[in-house]
C-alpha cells in the first residue's frame, strides 16, 4: 500500500465536542496505526493472515477493553473514547477493529458485567494486555439472526457441566485462549460459559477462503462432550438478554468503526481526485466527482453527529438497544456506499492494493451482516416504533 | 540528572493557514495544535532516554496561556515527570527566552533541551537567547547527545560532515533530526498524565522586543506550462516576461 496520508474530515468542527483526552487517545491510536499497521495491513489481507505481532501494540493503545475499570487492568475510559479507538482501528481495517471489538465488547464486557470477582481477576487483566485472546460464541450454523433457537447445550453433571454443540463465524476463535460461549441449560435457559483452550473435546477449526476480513482470523468452536468446571459459568446474568447486552456494546463500537472506514475512503478519493487528471484537468473539477465527494462528506458528518450523541447517551446509561441498532445500520450502510463510490473515483486503481478502498468495501460486506444484519436492525427499529415484531414468525401461515 | 525540556505549541502541519486583523495575526479558527515536533520527537524523547539510563527527572516547560495545557498533557503522556506553564500570551522570542531563563535560573537543571525551531514562525531564537541570558554554553542543531557524568558529547551535522563538540553541564541544546526516535504515548502514559503535576506560574515582567506587522501568503500555485524542447526562445521569453525569473 502507498504511504498512509490519511487526514480526518471534520466538517462541523466536531472535535470541539471532544475532551482534550479524547483527542489525545484518538491521535495516539491514529499515530500507532500509521506507524505499525498501515505499512503491513495490505500484505496480511492479501495473504489472508492475522498480523499477530500487532497484539501488544493494540493493547498498549487501549484496544482491549478501554472502558474496563483500572482495578481489572483496563484504563477505565468512557464510551466516546471507546468509540474513537474503534473509529481509528477501522479507519485502517475492519478486521483489526473486529479483533479489538470482540476482545473488548464480547469477551471482557460479559466477564466484567456478568462474571464474579474471581473470574474478573483471573481473566480481565490478561485480556487487557493481550496475553490472553478471547472470542465469543453465539452464532450457530442454523441460528444466526435467531440466536434464541441455539442448540448448543450443557448438562449439570454434579461436579462439572458437560457442553455439546458448535458455533460458527467466530472472530479470533483459532487464536483464543478463552471463549465466552452461550449455551442452553437443561431448563432451556441461556447461560454464558468460559471455555478455555486445552479443555478436552474443545476445538477451533479455522474458516478459510474468505473474501472479506482477510486480515482477521475467523473459525468455528466445536464442543464434543467438553467438561467445563462449574466455576466457569458466568453467574450474574442469564437469558438471551445477556449476550444481547454484549452485542449492544459491540454494535456501538461498530457504529464508530464504520465512520473510520468511510473517512478513509473519502479522504483517499478526495486526494486522488485532485491529483488525477483527465482531459487536462483534475477529475475533482468535474461535477459528477464533486457530487460523489460532497455526498460522502455529508453522510460522514451526519453519522459523526449521530454517533457522538449515541456516545453521550451511552455514557449516561440511557442509550437503548434500538438506538444502537439504528446507528450500526445507518453507519455501516453509509460506509459501504461510500466505499463503492470512492472505488469509482479511483477508477481502475481502486481495485488494486495501492489503495485501501476495495479492502474496505469487501470488509464492510461482513460488517453489514455480522452483529445483526442490515435487515434485522431495520426490523428492530420497526418494532421499536410500532410495538409490533415483524421478524418473529412461527411459520403457521406457511403450513 | 535534572532536565528541562522547553516545548511550544504549533499548528498541525496539515492546517490551512489564514490570517486575521489586517494580516497581522494567525487565524486559529479550526486549527489543530500539536507539540512542536522538534521539541517532542527529539528534545523530549532524548531527555527521557537520558533519564531512563541515568535516573533523574524531566520537566517540560511551556510559556503560554491555558489553551496550551492539551499539548502539555501529551508531553506528560509521553513520559515527562511534571510540567510547568508560565502563564503569558507569547509572540516575541526575547520575551519567551526571559521567562524560560528566569525559571531555569531558579531551578538549576543540568541541561535545557528544546527543538531546533518551532514550525510556526521558525525563528530558532529562543535557545540561543536563554543560553546568553544565563551565560551558559549553547549548542544548536544537535543530532546526537551523550552524557558521561557532567560531560556532554554532542554531534552536529554540518555541511558535508559531522562536528563533534564537548561541553559540560549546565548547557542549552537545540535538537534536530537524528537525536531520537519519536515515541507514541501509550494508554498507561495517558492515564498517568491525568495526575502528573502541571504547575502554572506567573510570568515575570518583560517587554516584547519585536512586533509582527503583517503576514502574507506565497502566491497561489499556477499550472505548469509546457514548452517544446526545441523552442528555447519561447522558454526564455516566458521566463523573462511572464515569470520575471531572468
Amino acid at each position: 500500500m502507498a504511504d498512509d496520508r490519511f487526514q480526518a474530515p471534520d466538517y462541523y468542527n466536531l472535535d470541539e465536542l471532544l475532551t482534550e483526552e479524547h483527542k489525545l487517545i484518538r491521535d495516539t491510536v491514529r499515530a500507532w496505526i500509521k506507524k505499525d499497521v498501515s505499512p503491513i495491513i495490505e500484505e496480511y489481507a492479501q495473504k489472508a493472515e492475522f498480523p499477530k505481532q500487532i497484539i501488544p501494540g493494540l493493547a498498549e493503545v487501549g484496544g482491549f477493553g478501554p472502558y474496563i475499570p483500572e482495578e481489572y487492568g483496563g484504563p477505565g475510559l468512557d464510551q466516546i473514547a471507546y468509540g474513537l479507538i474503534m473509529q481509528e482501528l477501522e479507519r485502517c481495517d475492519s478486521g483489526v477493529r473486529s479483533t479489538s471489538s470482540v476482545q473488548s465488547s464480547l469477551v471482557m464486557y460479559p466477564i466484567w458485567k456478568y462474571g464474579n470477582e474471581e473470574q474478573k481477576m483471573r481473566f480481565l487483566p490478561k485480556l487487557a494486555t493481550g496475553e490472553f485472546m478471547g472470542c465469543f460464541g453465539l452464532t450457530e450454523p442454523d441460528h444466526g439472526s435467531n440466536p434464541g433457537g441455539m442448540v448448543t447445550n450443557f448438562k449439570d453433571m454434579g461436579d462439572h457441566y458437560l457442553l455439546n454443540g458448535a458455533k460458527m463465524w467466530i472472530t479470533n476463535a483459532p487464536i483464543a485462549d478463552v471463549a465466552v460461549v452461550w449455551a442452553k441449560s437443561e431448563e432451556g435457559r441461556i447461560h454464558g460459559l468460559l471455555v478455555e483452550r486445552g479443555m478436552e473435546g474443545f476445538t477451533t477449526p479455522e474458516t478459510h477462503d474468505k473474501w472479506s476480513l482477510r486480515a482477521s482470523i475467523t473459525g468455528e468452536l466445536v464442543f464434543d462432550n467438553v467438561k467445563v468446571p462449574k466455576e466457569n459459568l458466568l453467574p450474574n446474568k442469564s437469558g438471551l438478554g445477556a449476550p444481547l447486552g454484549c452485542l449492544d456494546s459491540a454494535r456501538y463500537g461498530i457504529a464508530w468503526g464504520a465512520i473510520g472506514a468511510a473517512m478513509d475512503c473519502y479522504d483517499s478519493a478526495l486526494r486522488y481526485s485532485k491529483e488525477r487528471e483527465q482531459f487536462g484537468v483534475p477529475i475533482a473539477s468535474f461535477q459528477l466527482t464533486q457530487k460523489k465527494l460532497a455526498e460522502m462528506l455529508t453522510e460522514i458528518t451526519k453519522a459523526q453527529l449521530l454517533t457522538w450523541r449515541l456516545g453521550v447517551l451511552r455514557n449516561e446509561g440511557k442509550a437503548t438497544s434500538a438506538q444502537i441498532s439504528m446507528a450500526k445500520r445507518n453507519n455501516v450502510d453509509m460506509a459501504l456506499k461510500i466505499a463503492r463510490e470512492a472505488r469509482q473515483i479511483h477508477g481502475a486503481m481502486g481495485i488494486t492494493s495501492e489503495y485501501s478502498i476495495m479492502r474496505h468495501m469487501a470488509n464492510l460486506e461482513s460488517v453489514i451482516t455480522y452483529e445483526g444484519t442490515h435487515d434485522i436492525h431495520l426490523l428492530i427499529t420497526g418494532m421499536d416504533i410500532t410495538g409490533i415484531s415483524a421478524f418473529k414468525n412461527d411459520g403457521t401461515q406457511f403450513s | 540528572m535534572k532536565i528541562i525540556v522547553c516545548i511550544s505549541k504549533a499548528p498541525d502541519t496539515t492546517s490551512k493557514i489564514a490570517f486575521t486583523d489586517g494580516n497581522s495575526k494567525f487565524d486559529e479558527n479550526g486549527v489543530q495544535f500539536i507539540v512542536n515536533p522538534y521539541d517532542e520527537w527529539y528534545a523530549l524523547v532524548r531527555a527521557l532516554e537520558l533519564k531512563e539510563a541515568n535516573g533523574g527527572s524531566v520537566t517540560v516547560l511551556n510559556v503560554g496561556d491555558a489553551s496550551n495545557d492539551a499539548i502539555i498533557r501529551k508531553a506528560l503522556a509521553i513520559g515527562a515527570d511534571d510540567a510547568v506553564r508560565i502563564d503569558a500570551p507569547t509572540q516575541d522570542a526575547l520575551f519567551v527566552a526571559k521567562q524560560i531563563a528566569n525559571y531555569v535560573k531558579e531551578n538549576n537543571p543540568d541541561m535545557v533541551l528544546l527543538g531546533k525551531e518551532t514550525i510556526d514562525y521558525n525563528g530558532s531564537q529562543v535557545g540561543g537567547m536563554v543560553a546568553a541570558i544565563l551565560d551558559m554554553p549553547y549548542v544548536s542543531l544537535a543530532s546526537k547527545l551523550d552524557m558521561n557524568g557532567t560531560t556532554a558529547t554532542i554531534e552536529r551535522e554540518i555541511e558535508g560532515g559531522v562536528e563533534v563538540i564537548e561541553t559540560s553541564t549546565p548547557f542549552v541544546l537545540s535538537a534536530a533530526k537524528g537525536m531520537a526516535e519519536a515515541r507514541i504515548p501509550n494508554m498507561r502514559g495517558i492515564m498517568a498524565a491525568r495526575t502528573k503535576p502541571l504547575n502554572v506560574v506567573a510570568a515575570i515582567a518583560a517587554d516584547n522586543a519585536t512586533e509582527i506587522k503583517s503576514f502574507s501568503l506565497p502566491p497561489a500555485k499556477t499550472g505548469c506550462k509546457y514548452v517544446d524542447a526545441d523552442n528555447v526562445e519561447q522558454l526564455i521569453d516566458l521566463l523573462h516576461n511572464e515569470a520575471k525569473a531572468i
